[in-house]
């Protein structure tokens, strides 16, 4: 499957990573060569096999609805690079 | 008695028990080693104030009668991937810049209760993505071995090469690792020394930045088959923090290496050669056989017939689920923000640009790719139901054997910047150590012999889900078989 620039320009928008037109061009070319390596598994014939969801066999349990952790407002603000007042500050969003 | 740094860990750990070493001399020789090994950049933070306050802990404890196990005041490094509270936590991304974790990993948690002692975050490529260590944003770390008459700097493999390089050079006496496709055994193979990567599930993955949740595990590098199996005792457990961590008790790990491999049946899967494989590789692998003969063990031929799918398969699964997981670094809440010109997105976007390498936004976009409308089914299902086969090959095969034996990589230590610029030729190196990944089965490599230019080649064997044991166990025959006491030419300190 060949991956022209305006897709890598849309996945790139999908992904919000900023890709310039040379890096475009570039990632068209790689992303090309590996998506045309991996169809090779088109080989296979994986009709009726089920998709694995879970490599060794888990009992979800449920557990209690309570605050587990909490209270650590600081704690997680710590590492922002922007707060104020107890929030994560983003450029605005609404005028 | 031997120089400190160059004792195995088990060694460490009786001279620590007798009396013979402090846990602060044993310690200060590896912070200084830790330095003196600076030019291989294995390490991207060193924290030996940290070090010797633990070591001093340690001895204080021991001094009561209250050491609380073989690793009390051992000092291992730390992949820069594993969380660690109030110590910078890169995963080798500059957009993570800055990032001290507000807590601790389990893993990592497990090994200070157990009285472990950190030297240091070692460097990784970018999320743990790459086989060379070359994606790392602080810099490739160095592989202290070089070819015969060759000067020339060599990769450590990756993405746990700063890990592999320390112990390598004996700035460690272990160090964690996380494996995803191979980023334990391929670094481990191309530096001499022994990795294993744990049944998906052995290990705790809360607080180890995630890169592909269904494959992500974590688990022991050291120079010994028995430094493995005391680290992993260390690291493994259930918690209740990871919901795909299994709730099995812990076995003795050490105890399992009993030296008695008779009877035992060893695969051999004849789909385990590739084009262009090099033939001392082969006939490494086929002294492999003779050893575990020699052993009193049974080599079967087997056949693991999906085997050349599990690269392509895993190409699509890693990436979708880097994808997803990448989302979080958005400039918002930790790491780097890079003003965009306006608008929200504008941010999110210049952050991620300038944020993540090459390779990291390769996977991103393909990974974006494989999930977006349209080509969910033919790209991420199609791998997912490959990844149902490859599962089945591996339980087929059990039917016939206990355990299965191949090559860890296609190669010995390649150069810096030799495989760089081709992506698919770096993604080969892990064709044989993905397919145990892709089933979530236990694998270790040991260092098997030396390449006609004098690197270490590795063995690997892979084994049924949570039998960690027979892994070790036979792990621990072959190493004996080999006699491996090559060194590399760095060696911390001489």
């Amino acid at each position: 499957m060949a991956v022209d620039k305006a897709t890598v320009a849309q996945i790139a928008k999908l992904a919000r990573i900023r890709v310039d037109e040379a890096q475009q061009q570039e990632l068209s070319q790689e992303l090309s060569n590996i998506l045309g390596w991996v169809e090779q598994l088109g080989e296979l014939d994986t009709d009726g096999v089920e998709p694995m969801t879970s490599v060794v066999e888990v009992q979800h349990t449920l557990r209690k609805d309570v605050v587990a952790d909490g209270g650590r407002q600081a704690d997680i603000l710590a590492n922002a690079p922007e707060s104020k007042r107890g929030f994560f500050v983003v450029p605005k969003v609404v005028e | 008695m031997t120089r400190p740094t160059e004792m195995t860990l088990a060694q460490a750990r009786d001279a620590l028990a007798s009396g013979d070493i402090s846990s602060v001399e044993l310690t200060r020789a590896h912070v200084q080693a830790v330095e003196g090994a600076r030019q291989l950049k294995a390490y991207i933070t060193e924290t030996p104030d940290r070090a010797m306050q633990m070591a001093e802990a340690s001895d204080a404890r021991r001094a009561k009668g209250e050491a609380l196990g073989p690793l009390d005041g051992v000092p291992l490094g730390i992949k820069d991937l594993f969380s660690t509270k109030d110590v910078l936590t890169t995963a080798g991304s500059h957009i993570l810049d800055g990032f001290k974790p507000p807590y601790e990993s389990s893993v990592t948690a497990n090994l200070w209760q157990a009285g472990a002692v950190m030297l240091g975050k070692t460097n990784l490529d970018e999320f743990a993505m790459g086989s060379s260590n070359e994606t790392s944003y602080y810099g490739a770390a160095e592989n202290p071995w070089r070819r015969q008459g060759d000067n020339r700097p060599l990769v450590p493999g990756g993405s746990s090469g700063g890990s592999a390089a320390a112990v390598a050079a004996r700035a460690a006496l272990g160090a964690t690792g996380t494996d995803t496709g191979g980023s334990i055994r391929q670094p481990a193979s191309l530096t001499g020394i022994v990795g294993l990567k744990p049944t998906y599930g052995r290990c705790s993955r809360f607080g180890i930045v995630a890169f592909a949740s269904s494959l992500d595990q974590a688990g022991p590098m050291a120079r010994t088959v028995r430094d493995c199996a005391i680290l992993l005792g260390g690291m493994a457990g259930y918690d209740p923090n990871d919901g795909t961590s299994v709730d099995t008790p812990v076995p003795d790990y050490e105890a399992a290496l009993t030296g008695d491999i008779r009877g035992l049946k060893v695969g051999i899967p004849k789909e385990y050669r590739v084009d262009g494989m090099p033939q001392e590789i082969e006939a490494l692998w086929q002294q492999g056989v003779q050893w575990i003969r020699d052993a009193g063990a049974e080599p079967v031929e087997i056949s693991l017939p999906r085997t050349k799918y599990a690269l392509p398969a895993y190409y699509i699964i890693a990436p979708a689920e880097a994808s997803s997981n990448l989302a979080r670094y958005d400039g918002v809440r930790f790491g780097l923000r890079v003003p965009g010109e306006k608008t929200l997105d504008d941010m999110y976007e210049a952050t991620r640009d300038e944020g993540f390498g090459r390779e990291v936004k390769r996977r991103v976009l393909i990974g974006t790719y494989v999930l977006s409308a349209g080509y969910y089914d033919a790209y991420y299902n199609k791998a997912r139901k490959v990844r149902t086969l490859i599962a089945q090959d591996f339980a087929e095969a059990y039917r016939q054997c206990d355990v299965i034996l191949a090559p860890t990589s296609p190669s010995a230590a390649f150069g810096v910047g030799e495989l760089a610029d081709d992506p698919i030729a770096m993604y080969l190196n892990d064709v044989f150590t993905v397919p145990a990944s892709l089933a979530g089965l236990p694998a270790i490599s040991l260092p098997a012999g030396l390449s006609h230019d004098g690197l270490p080649l590795g063995l690997q064997l892979i084994g049924r889900a949570f039998d960690e044991e027979t892994v070790l166990r036979a792990g621990e025959v072959m190493e004996r078989a080999a006699g491996f006491t090559a060194e590399p030419a760095f060696v911390a300190g001489r």
